[in-house]
C-alpha cells in the first residue's frame, strides 16, 4: 500500500524525525491561510499523487511553459495563486504514464535553505534477506539513473535484524553521505530511528529523496515516499485510514475486496488464471501471439465459486476487454469450481465477447462437462499454446 | 535416487488440524503412503487427528515433542500467515532438518527474522509461499497434485506452483518422468534458492536433465546461471531447459507473488533469459513447450 508524501512525513514526524512544518489542503481557498500559518518566508507547494518525478512533471491543461508539480512561493498569496493553477489539473510525470494523474491535494510546506541534497532509502534486500539502507551523495535525482551511470556513488548497507542499527552502521552511513559535525550527530539519531519506523510499521519501502543538509549544517527529510507490506496490514489497523482509494484503479479495488491478485493492463484480452506464475505466463503467451492482455488475474489456490464469479465479472465489465481467456491448471484449485463460477457469473452479467477456456488437472473432465452443459458459447482449448492462439484469433 | 525427500522421509504437520492441513495430509497419506507421522497443535497435544477415510495421526503440543516421539526429519507448515514465521522458528529450534512452508502472505519482515535464525541453524527451509516438494511414488510434501507425476529422470525447480505442474505434466507426457520436483516459492525472502537445488540435482546420479522455471524480480536466476557456468568449468553439467514468467509485466507492479516485481531497474525477464541462455539453458518462449524444449535439448 502506497501513501502520500504528507502522510509519510506526518508518520516520520511522530518518530521525532526532522521534517518541515506543512499543511495538506484540498481547495485553493485554504492555501493562503495554510501558508500564513508556517514560519516562511519561503513556501513549497507540492502535488500529492502516488507517483514520483513530480517536480519535472507537467500539467496537461496548462501550457508547456507552465511550472511543474512542485513549486516555490515567496508569499502566502503566491502560494495560493499556484494552488489555484495546480488543483484539479492532471499532472503527467515519468512515472504516471501519458494519461497522468489528477491532483486533488496539495501539501504546502515551509521552505528550507539547502546546502546539499542526498539520497537515502530503506528496503528489504532480497540478496541478503535483510533490511538495507541505500545511501548516495547524489540526491534529488532519479536514483535508477545514478545506479546506471555512477554505481560507485551508491552504498548499500544491510542491517543485522538481531542487533538493529549499530554505531558502526551509523558511522558507515555518515561516511557514505559525507556527513560531519552537527549533520553527523543528527545521523546518530536519524538512521536508527528510520530503521525503527520501517520495522515497526512493516514498510516495504521508505525513500527520502532528497535528504538535505541545510545551510545551518542540520539534516532534514525533504521528501518521503512510503509504502507498506500489504501482507502485514492485518497487524496495522492504524494505517488503514492512510489508504487513498482515488489513487487506485476501480477494478483493482474491487478485486482486492475479494482478495484476488489483479493488475489492470492496457490490452484487450481479459485473463483469469490460477497461480501467479501461470498468470504471468498467460500474459506473456498472449503477447507472443501478437495481442495484449487487459489484466493479470490470479484467482489463487483455494478460490470459492463466488470468488471465481467475482473475478470473472470484474474482467467482463472492463469495456476494453474484447475476449477472455480462462487458463487453469488445477492442483488444489478444482476445475469444476472454476466452471461453476464462470457459469454463475455469465448468468448474472451475460457474455458479449468470445471466451476460450483451458482446463487441466484436478477434476478437469467434470469442469469441461459443466461448461458444455451450460449452453454458453465457449471455445475449449487443449493446452496453453492452443488457448492463446484461439483467443488471439477470436479478437483479431 | 531423488533429492530432499524419499520413501523414508518422516513428516510432521504444523497446522494439521485446519481445513487445508487436513485435506493435504489426506492427499499425502494416499500418495504412495507418504510417511506422515504426526501433527502439532499447542493445546491439542495428546489427542488424535482423523482423516476422512479413517486415517489417524497423533497430535503433539510442540514440534520438539513430535520429533522425539516420531523421529521426524521433516515438517510441513500450513499455519496461517500471522503465525507462520513463529511456526518456522519453532521447527528450526527443534532442529528439524527439512522445513517446508506452504503458507502464502507472510509479512516480509517476519521472514527477515526467520532468515537470521535459519542462517545460524542446520535446518533447510523450502518456501514460504511454495507448493512443496515431491519425489514420485515415494513422498509428497505440500500441495502438488500427485496424479500428474511419473517416476523418471528430470529434476524440476521453480518459483511458481502452477508452472511446476505444467513442467511435471509435460515431462510425464513426454515419457521422461521426474526424480524430484521442488517449489522454492514466490516470496522475496525465502529459505532455499535455485543454486541450492541445482547443486543437489547436479549431484544426484538419477537426475539426467533439469527444468528451471523462474520469474521476474530479484537476481536469483542470474546467480543460478553464474553458478552453472562455474560448475560447467569443473566438468559438472546436465542438459537444461527453462522458462521465465513475466516478460510482459509492467515495471514496479507486484504480479501476485510478493517477489514478482521489477524494481529499481532490476529483475526484468530479458536479463534473466539472457543469463540463463549464456549458461547453456534452452529457454522456452512458451510455457506450453517446456517438455518439448527439454526433449529437443536431449536430442542435441
Amino acid at each position: 500500500m502506497n501513501i502520500h508524501e504528507y502522510q509519510g512525513k506526518q508518520l516520520l514526524k511522530g518518530y521525532g524525525l526532522p521534517v518541515a512544518d506543512g499543511v495538506a489542503i484540498t481547495s485553493a481557498d485554504e492555501a493562503e491561510a495554510a501558508a500564513a500559518s508556517l514560519p516562511g518566508p519561503l513556501y513549497v507547494v507540492k502535488s500529492q499523487i502516488h507517483a514520483g518525478g513530480r517536480g519535472k512533471g507537467r500539467f496537461k491543461e496548462l501550457g508547456a511553459d507552465a511550472k511543474g508539480g512542485v513549486r516555490l512561493a515567496k508569499s502566502p498569496a503566491e502560494a495560493a495563486a499556484n494552488a489555484r493553477e495546480m488543483l484539479g489539473n492532471t499532472l503527467v510525470t515519468a512515472q504516471t504514464g501519458p494519461q497522468g494523474k489528477q491532483v486533488n491535494r496539495l501539501y504546502i510546506e515551509d521552505g528550507a535553505d539547502i546546502d546539499r541534497e542526498l539520497y537515502l532509502s530503506l528496503l528489504v534486500d532480497r540478496e541478503t534477506g535483510r533490511v538495507a539502507f541505500v545511501a548516495s551523495t547524489e540526491g534529488g535525482m532519479d536514483i535508477e539513473a545514478v545506479a546506471h551511470d555512477t554505481p560507485e556513488k551508491i552504498v548499500t548497507l544491510s542491517i543485522d535484524p538481531e542487533t538493529g542499527v549499530t554505531p558502526t552502521d551509523v558511522a558507515a552511513l555518515n561516511s557514505a553521505l559525507k556527513l560531519d559535525g552537527a549533520a553527523a550527530q543528527d545521523g546518530e539519531f536519524i538512521f536508527p530511528t528510520l530503521y525503527r519506523a520501517f520495522v515497526e510499521k512493516d514498510m516495504s519501502m521508505l525513500e527520502i529523496n532528497p535528504l538535505i543538509v541545510m545551510t545551518n549544517g542540520r539534516i532534514r527529510v525533504l521528501d518521503a515516499k512510503v509504502s507498506f507490506d500489504g501482507n502485514a496490514m492485518f497487524r496495522h489497523p492504524e494505517l488503514e485510514g492512510l489508504r487513498d482509494k482515488t489513487e487506485e484503479d476501480a477494478k483493482e479495488i474491487e478485486a482486492s475486496e475479494w482478495d484476488l491478485a489483479y493488475v489492470a493492463l492496457d490490452g484487450n484480452i481479459g485473463c483469469m488464471v490460477n497461480g501467479a506464475g501461470l498468470a504471468m505466463a498467460t500474459m506473456d503467451i498472449i503477447k507472443l501471439y501478437g495481442a495484449e492482455p487487459a489484466n493479470f488475474c490470479d484467482v489463487g489456490g483455494g478460490a470459492s465459486k463466488e470468488k471465481v464469479a467475482a473475478a470473472f465479472k470484474i474482467i467482463t465489465q472492463d469495456p476494453a476487454v474484447k475476449g477472455i481467456l480462462v487458463n487453469i491448471f488445477g492442483g488444489i484449485m478444482r476445475c469444476d469450481i472454476i466452471a461453476e463460477g464462470v457459469v454463475a457469473a455469465v448468468k448474472e452479467v451475460g457474455l458479449q465477447v468470445p471466451l476460450v477456456v483451458r482446463l487441466e488437472g484436478t477434476n478437469a473432465e467434470l469442469g469441461k462437462q459443466i461448461l458444455n452443459q451450460s449452453g454458453l458459447n465457449i471455445t475449449a482449448a487443449d493446452d496453453l499454446d492452443d488457448a492463446a492462439q484461439k483467443i488471439v484469433k477470436a479478437v483479431g | 535416487m531423488s533429492i530432499l525427500v524419499n520413501k523414508n522421509t518422516r513428516v510432521l504437520v504444523q497446522g494439521l488440524t485446519g481445513k487445508t492441513g487436513t485435506f493435504h495430509t489426506e492427499q499425502a497419506l494416499r500418495y504412495y503412503g507418504t510417511k506422515m507421522v504426526g501433527g502439532i497443535h499447542p493445546t491439542k497435544g495428546g489427542t488424535n487427528w482423523q482423516g476422512s477415510e479413517g486415517e489417524t495421526l497423533p497430535i503433539f503440543a510442540t514440534v520438539a515433542e513430535g520429533r522425539d516421539a516420531t523421529g521426524a526429519d521433516a515438517s510441513v507448515i500450513y499455519v496461517p500467515p500471522a503465525g507462520a514465521a513463529d511456526a518456522i522458528i519453532e521447527a528450526i529450534d527443534a532442529e528439524i532438518p527439512l522445513i517446508v512452508c506452504i503458507t502464502e502472505g507472510i509479512p516480509v519482515l517476519d521472514m527477515v527474522r526467520v532468515k537470521a535464525r535459519l542462517d545460524r541453524s542446520t535446518s533447510r527451509l523450502l518456501g514460504p509461499n511454495c507448493p512443496g516438494v515431491l519425489t514420485p511414488e515415494e513422498c509428497k510434501i505440500g500441495i502438488m497434485p500427485g496424479n500428474i507425476f511419473k517416476k523418471g529422470n528430470v529434476g524440476i525447480v521453480s518459483r511458481s506452483g502452477t508452472l511446476t505442474y505444467e513442467a511435471v505434466f509435460q515431462t510425464t507426457n513426454e515419457g521422461l518422468g521426474q526424480t524430484t520436483a521442488v517449489g522454492i516459492g514466490g516470496d522475496p525472502v525465502k529459505g532455499t534458492e535455485f543454486i541450492d537445488v541445482l547443486e543437489m540435482f547436479l549431484a544426484d546420479p538419477a537426475t539426467e536433465s533439469i527444468i528451471m522455471i523462474g520469474e521476474i524480480g530479484g537476481a536469483a536466476e542470474e546467480d543460478a546461471a553464474q553458478f552453472l557456468i562455474d560448475e560447467a568449468k569443473k566438468g559438472r553439467k546436465k542438459p537444461m531447459a527453462g522458462f521465465i514468467a513475466g516478460r510482459t509485466a509492467p515495471k514496479g507492479r507486484t504480479m501476485g507473488h510478493a517477489g514478482a516485481v521489477v524494481s529499481g531497474g532490476k529483475g526484468d525477464a530479458e536479463s534473466k533469459i539472457a543469463a540463463m541462455e549464456a549458461a547453456g539453458i534452452k529457454v522456452s518462449q512458451s510455457p506450453a513447450r517446456l517438455g518439448a524444449t527439454l526433449v529437443e535439448v536431449l536430442k542435441g
